[in-house]
């Protein structure tokens, strides 16, 4: 843990020598989010409601996934881009060390400038808390926690299984980015509006639906019967990032140099 | 002239090496696709009052969106004209005898193009061939088909003149990411990517319309889908050539300033 603080240190200080553009790059993150917001936005002005979903309520799992992404995004930034350190044969400097591999790939990229999203998200989340219909008690409080790491455990998975992909294509695909940014796209409405079998895939595969869907509705206070199983939720989806990490130590000793 | 239709064709040739690429690239389209399509589908599934546009002609236009990405998205850009710039390679360039504002302008139509070619078909295919309420219709008749397309390559004009100013932008700033993100996500907006301008709140619609974006990409789109009755789409080419020509003026005129005070960067 100590190491990881290290890397960050290093990386925020070489992210700082180009200070404009890291803060142009900061408040260009910050954009693209609230576009899709004013848009988001503008629909249920038109609309007023998605099947019995408020404007609040969506902005609320608005809000929650896409600050999980960006934390995640920040985190395992260095497994986007590890078909740089598998092509350039760099990942053999990686293996000779006396630390886990995980580690040193997540301490090798941290984007600092995706605190911009970050603080979109921050605040649309935290608009959309004052404005919800909820009566808050401890637990549900709880309950968004989980959600968020929930959310950031799913990303990051999801990241780590793309490149561990790259062990055996080299390359990165392309075609991941179908399950970070249209997972992200998709899960900042609640699952139930889609069709039955895509609500079924992101919650028994990927399980977006433990972090949106099922703990929404026990912080709304829709639940019937114990509310417990739907708090509980958001860990079940922590569990995906285990055979995730696996697939990783899996790939790790399949490994062969492309050499330099 | 025939120099730019040699950039051009050498372009297209280079685009069609990244086969695969597109392919994984039509793969997300369509996942995106399908979702933002349930999305309206939902907001569509309660009574309304009277819908500015019908459910058929949203999935019609998000198709077409999807299909002519390349056409529309502010964010395609060329890193090489970048680099030309901020390493100083900008003076090979400025050696040649054409002129600098054709040259790029060709070169940057024969990316979209070719990228565009690849991707279009194949969407379009498919998109004709699902199912009822995912299914992209057809125009209303040949004469429609007609107009979308004469559009549809007026706004492609348009859109890469545009570009061309972000391009030239690098001269002064040389950071092209900033200019690039901030014309990419108002760009986008404006020109209805995000939400469809007919859905958009009427204060917004006025600034939509006052500016070019929207005549490369939406536009077109709700021609196509007989969402513009022809009388209208016909009435508006006049606005788009003479939006083309002001864009081409510009610049041509801020390249011009700005290639008499080039600093040619690095050595």
């Amino acid at each position: 843990m100590r190491l990881f603080g290290k890397y960050l240190l290093i990386l925020f200080k070489s992210q700082m020598q180009y200070r404009t553009s890291f803060w142009l790059l900061t408040f260009g993150q910050f954009f693209i989010p609230f576009s899709v917001f004013a848009g988001l936005y503008m629909l249920f002005d038109r609309f007023g409601q998605i099947q019995g979903w408020e404007f609040f309520e969506v902005a609320l799992v608005f809000g929650v996934i896409h600050m999980a992404f960006a934390v995640s995004e920040c985190l395992a930034r260095g497994f986007d881009m590890f078909s740089t350190l598998i092509v350039n044969g760099d990942f053999d400097r990686l293996l000779v060390r006396p630390r886990s591999t995980v580690l040193q790939v997540l301490g090798s990229k941290f984007e600092f400038t995706r605190f911009g999203r970050l603080l979109q998200s921050l605040i649309v989340l935290i608009w959309a808390l004052s404005k919800v219909e909820a009566d808050w008690t401890l637990m549900k409080g709880v309950t968004l926690l989980f959600m968020i790491a929930s959310g950031v455990m799913i990303f990051t998975g999801i990241f780590i299984v793309i490149a561990t992909m790259c062990f055996w294509t080299v390359q990165g695909l392309e075609i991941g980015n179908i399950l970070t940014d249209g997972g992200r796209e998709m899960a900042q409405y609640p699952l139930n509006i889609y069709h039955k079998w895509i609500t079924r895939f992101f919650t028994y595969v990927i399980p977006f639906g433990c972090v949106n869907y099922l703990p929404l509705q026990y912080i709304l206070g829709r639940t019937e019967g114990s509310g417990v199983p739907y708090m509980l939720a958001p860990l079940a989806g922590c569990l995906f990032i285990v055979p995730c990490l696996l697939l990783w130590n899996f790939g790790v000793r399949r490994y062969r140099s492309t050499g330099s | 002239m025939r120099a730019c239709y040699s950039v051009f064709r050498l372009k297209l040739a280079t685009g069609f090496q990244y086969r695969s690429a597109a392919l994984a690239g039509i793969a997300t389209q369509f996942f995106w696709g399908f979702i933002i399509i349930m999305v309206y589908q939902a907001f569509y599934s309660q009574p309304l009052a009277d819908p500015p546009i019908s459910l058929t002609q949203i999935v019609t236009y998000i198709w077409l969106q999807q299909a002519f990405l390349a056409f529309i998205a502010l964010w395609f850009r060329d890193n090489e004209l970048f680099q030309l710039i901020t390493t100083g390679n900008i003076a090979y360039e400025l050696c040649r005898p054409s002129g600098l504002y054709g040259l790029w302008y060709a070169k940057l139509l024969a990316q979209r193009l070719s990228s565009a070619v690849l991707r279009c078909f194949p969407i379009l295919a498919v998109a004709l061939l699902l199912p009822s309420p995912y299914r992209l219709t057809l125009p209303p008749d040949p004469a429609t088909a007609l107009l979308f397309l004469l559009v549809l390559i007026l706004g492609l004009f348009i859109l890469v003149a545009v570009s061309m100013l972000i391009y030239i932008s690098t001269f002064i700033t040389m950071s092209a990411a900033g200019s690039l993100l901030m014309f990419g996500v108002a760009g986008e907006f404006l020109a209805g990517m995000i939400v469809p301008v007919p859905l958009m709140p009427s204060w917004l619609q006025t600034i939509v319309y006052a500016l070019p974006f929207r005549l490369a990409a939406d536009f077109p789109f709700r021609v196509y889908s007989g969402h513009i009755p022809t009388d209208e789409a016909l009435a508006t080419i006049p606005i788009q050539l003479l939006w083309l020509a002001a864009l081409v003026w510009i610049g041509r005129f801020a390249m011009g300033k700005a290639l008499r005070r080039v600093v040619i960067q690095g050595g």
